[in-house]
């Protein structure tokens, strides 16, 4: 089981994309889980909603929207394969904080009060561009290599932070400007006293990436032909791109056998020496600029929506090819059938109805046919308010690609009014499509001095997984209705219950033959003097011969327009009054 | 009163209230569509009292309620950008390409992604099929030559926590071949907010700042970026050929973030449209807003009215909206505001509640902003850069900073800077605040006032409803005669023929500009005799259904029935037009509701010799004279710009923007206007 909460974008091209830390430890934002479950097919849903909800009890956090069929998705062989007891769902819009912070801290040994977990004052955390908490639990008697049962727990923080010394040196080039240096107590305003207690191992690892090497070995080269006094001796360790206030205890070097150009450094400090009085503080101070990009993703991808309007729209994903990997490329060149194979892992909402008949691939700029690229597909559409459409793609494109684009049509479903969201206005989100590059893999090993004391952090990163990206989060605007609406249908609909009750009971209550006899004995009886005569008077008038008048509507249309009269007079008055009163 | 009518009726069947209402509104027709028509008329003459006062009513926005941060640093670094524009317009006039790598650089040197993005104009062409859809993108590319094309700056700041759903677009066109100093100085002002924007903390949302190369059009450039941005196109040989063109001049960062290609960042929320006046004020800062888009779609009431609330209250500025301003001028019109002042002097003596008084000059001044924002609306053409956000519905509204001395001096260009900048600050920080779309507020309004702007969608209504509720009434009663016997069938198929010609006469334009090298006027009176020549082939081809009519039934009625046959299709042309662009429809009606309600044959009038009936003529000739579309706006420009220097030529100008820009106003009218006119005039030379 995997579960992580993020907030901020995970920036692949500045912060990597091919190292172990930027494939294990990106994710994407707001709350990512999955789960494998080792029970009997029947009860996964049953123990995913048990998952869910003990979960967002823990963590304070609504993962318990999970539950419901509609938001989480299995897949058969996309990233995590295993048979059919996964469950993944993820909830983009969940807004992380503290309050999902002290829960995870809680379960370390020693929380937050001693060890490096000290390190992690919450505003300096949350002030950064990126945080990203990681639960992970294996359970051992799963693994099938397991001799002892239990469960391992596994947490990582990641976090990216800006240098808090950081002033913009205004000088508008960048060749000039030095990189902002740091030190732990500048960037967490706090240092490390000593290891927790219970902590079998403590150590702070500091990498330098590939490209930094490269870049520091040839400004010593430089160095070296400008001074030649000067020998490098001992690789890197008085180097002199940068200066590291605290010497480290161990220095690691990356094996590897693909690049050719030269590999990372880790260094290891081990925290146990260091107590209060001696607090560790690691700074690092840079002397000369180096300029360095770190290793990235073979493909850049990124996703977005293409058309408006509330009736239909179209997902498209692009790749650009990063060119950083020629390494790669060009050891595989030499073959005809070199292929780069890209999995696309997609889930959308159900009212997201995407139409998977019209997918349609482009390679540099050209279309090309879906069976050239995908090499295997599985769908599985959405049911309306019951789960969401699934997409996995198989995509091998031809090594020497430069950009491709996937896109995909839907239409805008309409939900019931009461599925929608308190924020309805905002528009909805489609989840991070997960984009897996299965052939390469990101695995260092460094050399070490002896394999016995081998740190789980070492392990970890050689640990082969594929290489793993994910897509931003999309926006899709549907049509929201007026949500005073309801108001007005029920004032509208009252009014016509009421107009056809009243005319319903009015027939219903009158006899018709009896009224018009009960009028015609009334108005025969007692005609009011004054009408009658008038009548009459008109009768004469109009040349036509009197006849007693049968309907109340004559008398009553002479009272009525009496009545106005009346009327009329009394508020003429009352103008007046009020008029000359003032 | 009702009842009082139907008193003869009474003794022999007693009918519900509500057929004698109705038979007693039919009896009394011509009175009422009178009351109706003069009730309508009235009720617009009165918009600028009745409109309200305007509110946020969306309480998120909480504009002004944040210090603006923008400080004299970022005002200086702009300053600087400022300068390195206008120096470089000095040195030299060459390949434009120079001031766009001098704008990417300073974005990137603030962290914001830069990339570029090509665009080839296009030639507003009419076509008859295109009308309503946008020309597709293999038509744009028919003619590319590598010497002309545009070329956009985006930069692109993320949000430093946001998720990236959701981007505020800053938009600054400028003629890449000649920065005025306006221009430089719109840049300066969206240079300064989009430096401090890359530093703050509270973004939410991704910020993207086009630098519009305004080389062809303003509209074109803003419109091209964001048709890439949402119907991009995969397949195609143009971008290779523009990767051609300009693969030569690149430097190494750019080069990758040419290659990268388009940048994007989530649906947009808003987008604002900066520029600087060239113009100077006399007496202080000003801010005018522009905010129709095509076919007079608005954007939501609060974006308007935030900027109004922020510029007015926080950063001094004056707000001008567009006005006629021949209107101000007007006698009679300062009649009618000082009488409408007085009764409500009256009113308010009489119950101190009733406050619908306003001043005179208030009333005048409202009335010609009303009517300017009539006009522009019916036309149907946006009145800037942003009608092209309007099309992909993303509010957006174009502010026009004006100075009031032309800026030479330094202290003054400051000041200038920091005040567009402060007011351009509040507004994204506004918008940021905003967690859903803009949803809330109006987007069917009139502006009546500039100092505080006034709207009014719900008292617009009733108004054109008591315009067109006459239609039915009229309609009915002549009707209601013949409805048994199928005669109305002639007129009606009459009515159809003379809509079709109405088409014609649309199509007709097309053929006429293929026409090389014509001059306005010579245009426009081949297009008039073109459709003269069409209406009487029309004719002759359908069998002519006049003689039919006289051949079938000498009888005198036909003419009432054609009238009848022609007020309801106007009535369904109005409605329609209506959902579409009220403006135009307002308009339309104004002309068109007296003519076809007038309409009466001159001989049956001069026969009898009354008063009465000679005023009926002499209104018929007026209104036909006046519903015919040249005659109206030849003369309605005469009255609002003066008589002198007007031809039938401008008429024809007039059409062509209109159909250059789509404007469902030119179906307006072509298909219901002038065939309404054709009828009306024909019921008024019936030969009966």
């Amino acid at each position: 089981m995997e579960l992580s909460f993020t907030q901020g974008r995970w920036n692949y091209d500045r912060w990597g994309g091919f190292d172990p830390i930027s494939s294990s430890n990106a994710k994407p934002p707001g709350v990512e889980l999955w789960a494998v479950f080792d029970v009997p097919k029947d009860q996964v849903d049953a123990s995913w909603k048990n998952l869910t909800h003990t979960l967002s009890g823990l963590f304070c956090a609504s993962i318990n929207f999970l539950e419901s069929s509609t938001t989480y998705s299995t897949h058969e062989w996309g990233f995590h394969p295993s048979s059919g007891g996964l469950r993944y769902g993820t909830l983009p819009r969940e807004a992380v904080c503290t309050e999902n912070l002290t829960p995870w801290l809680k379960l370390l040994p020693c929380r937050d009060k001693a060890g490096l977990s000290a390190l992690l004052d919450r505003p300096s955390i949350y002030r950064g561009f990126y945080h990203s908490q990681r639960l992970h639990l294996t359970s051992s008697e799963f693994h099938s290599s397991g001799v002892e049962s239990g469960i391992v727990l596994e947490q990582a923080l990641t976090v990216v932070l800006q240098p808090n010394s950081h002033k913009m040196s205004k000088t508008f080039s960048s060749e000039t400007k030095l990189q902002p240096s740091w030190s732990l107590s500048s960037i967490f305003g706090r240092k490390v006293t000593g290891r927790c207690i219970l902590a079998k191992t403590s150590n702070v690892y500091l990498q330098l990436e590939r490209g930094l090497v490269t870049g520091l070995e040839n400004l010593q080269k430089d160095n070296m032909i400008t001074g030649p006094d000067h020998v490098g001796s001992g690789g890197l360790k008085d180097n002199p791109g940068f200066e590291l206030s605290v010497r480290p205890d161990k220095m690691f070097k990356e094996v590897n056998s693909l690049h050719g150009k030269s590999s990372s450094i880790l260094y290891e400090y081990s925290i146990e020496r260091y107590s209060v009085f001696e607090p560790f503080d690691l700074g690092l101070t840079w002397k000369f600029p180096v300029v360095w990009s770190c290793p990235r993703a073979p493909l850049h991808s990124s996703r977005f929506l293409m058309g408006s309007g509330n009736q239909r729209g179209t997902i498209a994903i692009s790749f650009t090819s990063t060119d950083l990997e020629e390494g790669f490329l060009s050891a595989n060149i030499g073959e005809e059938s070199c292929k780069l194979q890209a999995d696309i892992f997609q889930v959308v909402p159900w009212y997201i109805k995407a139409y998977y008949h019209t997918l349609r691939v482009f390679v540099d700029g050209q279309p090309e046919a879906i069976t050239n690229v995908v090499e295997k597909m599985h769908v599985s559409p959405s049911e309306d308010k019951e789960s969401p459409g699934v997409m996995e793609l198989v995509l091998k494109f031809p090594c020497a690609v430069k950009s491709a684009a996937l896109t995909l049509e839907f239409d805008k479903g309409f939900l019931h009014i009461d599925e929608y969201p308190p924020d309805a206005n905002q528009g909805f989100d489609i989840p991070s499509a997960v984009i897996i590059f299965p052939n390469f893999q990101t695995s260092m090993h460094y050399l070490e001095d002896n394999s016995s004391n081998k740190s789980p952090m070492l392990s970890k990163f050689q640990e082969k997984s594929p290489v793993l990206s994910y897509t931003e989060v999309l926006l899709v605007p549907l049509t929201t209705p007026d949500f005073s609406m309801p108001y007005n249908v029920i004032t509208i609909t009252c009014t016509v219950f009421a107009l056809y009750f009243g005319s319903l009971l009015n027939v219903l209550r009158r006899r018709v033959g009896e009224e018009e006899r009960i009028l015609k004995n009334s108005a025969s009886k007692k005609a009011g003097r004054l009408p009658q005569l008038l009548s009459r008077l008109s009768a004469k008038l109009r040349g036509k011969e009197w006849e007693p008048p049968q309907s109340p509507s004559t008398s009553s249309s002479f009272i009525s327009s009496k009545l106005i009269l009346k009327v009329f007079i009394v508020a003429g008055v009352a103008v007046f009054w009020q008029y000359y009163s003032e | 009163m009702g009842e009082s009518e139907s008193e003869n009726e009474a003794p022999k069947v007693k009918l519900r209230p509500i057929v004698r209402l109705g038979m007693f509104l039919i009896s009394h027709s011509h009175l009422l569509s009178v009351v109706c028509c003069t009730a309508g008329v009235l009720t617009l003459l009165l918009l600028p009292l009745l409109a309200k006062n305007t509110y946020i009513s969306e309480n998120a926005l909480m504009p002004g309620s944040a210090n603006p941060m923008l400080s004299s640093q970022e005002v200086s670094e702009a300053n600087g950008l400022v300068k390195d524009l206008t120096s470089l317009d000095l040195k030299r006039m060459a390949s434009g390409i120079e001031s766009q790598r001098l704008i990417a650089q300073y974005m990137s040197n603030l962290g914001a992604e830069v990339s570029f993005q090509k665009f080839y104009p296009q030639s507003n062409q009419f076509h008859p099929l295109h009308f309503f859809s946008s020309p597709d993108s293999a038509t744009i590319r028919e003619n590319i030559s590598c010497s002309s094309y545009g070329l956009n700056t985006v930069g692109i700041i993320r949000a430093p926590r946001g998720d990236g759903k959701e981007a505020i677009v800053l938009v600054t066109p400028y003629n890449s071949e000649k920065i005025g100093l306006g221009e430089a100085l719109s840049l300066g002002i969206a240079y300064s907010v989009f430096s401090l924007l890359t530093r703050v903390t509270w973004l939410a949302k991704d910020i993207i700042w086009v630098v519009a190369d305004s080389k062809y059009g303003e509209y074109a450039a803003v419109d091209a970026w964001l048709r890439d941005y949402y119907i991009p196109v995969f397949s195609g040989l143009g971008i290779q050929n523009a990767e051609m063109c300009h693969g030569l001049e690149e430097n190494t960062i750019r080069e990758r973030n040419m290659r990268d290609g388009f940048k994007r960042a989530g649906t947009m929320a808003a987008a604002l449209v900066i520029k600087v006046a060239d113009r100077s004020e006399q007496f202080e800062d000003s801010l005018s807003i522009y905010a129709e888009a095509s076919n007079g779609q608005m954007p939501n009431l609060d974006l308007i009215n935030i900027v109004n609330y922020l510029a007015v209250h926080r950063q001094g500025l004056r707000i001008k909206v567009e006005k006629m301003w021949s209107l101000l001028n007007c006698k009679w019109l300062k009649i009618l505001g000082e009488i409408l002042e007085s009764l409500g002097h009256l009113a308010k003596n009489l119950n101190p509640q009733w406050k619908f008084g306003i001043p005179a000059a208030d009333y005048v001044e409202g009335t010609a902003t009303l009517t300017s924002s009539l006009y522009y609306q019916a036309l149907g053409i946006p009145t800037g850069p942003h009608g092209a956000f309007r099309d992909y519905q993303v509010d957006a509204v174009t502010l026009e900073i004006s100075s009031r001395v032309s800026s030479n001096n330094k202290g003054r260009q400051n000041d200038f800077l920091l005040r567009g900048g402060r007011l351009i600050e509040g507004v994204i920080r506004s918008v940021n605040n905003l967690l859903e779309k803009f949803h809330q507020s109006f987007f069917l309004y009139l502006l009546t006032s500039p100092t505080s702007l006034y709207a009014h969608a719900n008292n617009l209504d009733p108004s054109f409803e008591k315009n067109e509720s006459n239609h039915p009434a009229s309609a009915a009663d002549e009707l209601g005669i013949t409805l048994r016997s199928w005669k109305w069938l002639y007129a009606a198929k009459k009515v159809l023929v003379v809509h079709l010609w109405g088409a014609v006469v649309l199509l007709l334009p097309y053929f006429i500009c293929q026409i090389p090298n014509c001059t306005p006027t010579t245009s426009f009176v081949v297009w008039v005799l073109l459709s003269i020549f069409s209406l009487l082939i029309l004719f002759w081809i359908l069998g002519s259904p006049f003689s039919y009519v006289y051949a079938s039934q000498p009888q005198q009625r036909e003419w009432a029935l054609l009238k009848s046959v022609t007020i309801s299709a106007a009535f369904i042309g109005l409605c329609l037009m209506s959902v579409i662009n009220f403006a135009t429809a307002e308009i339309g009606a104004l002309l068109m509701v007296p003519m076809c309600l007038m309409a009466h044959p001159l001989k049956l009038d001069v026969k009898s010799r009354k008063l009465r009936n000679f005023s009926r003529v002499a209104c018929n000739l007026a209104l036909g004279f006046i519903g015919f579309p040249p005659t109206a706006f030849l003369v309605f420009k005469g009255v609002f710009e003066g008589f002198d220097g007007i031809s039938v030529g401008d008429f024809w100008n007039w059409l062509e923007s209109i159909w250059a820009w789509s404007s469902a106003t030119y179906l307006y009218i072509g298909m219901i206007h002038l065939p309404c006119w054709i009828l009306c005039i024909h019921v008024i030379l019936h030969p009966c």
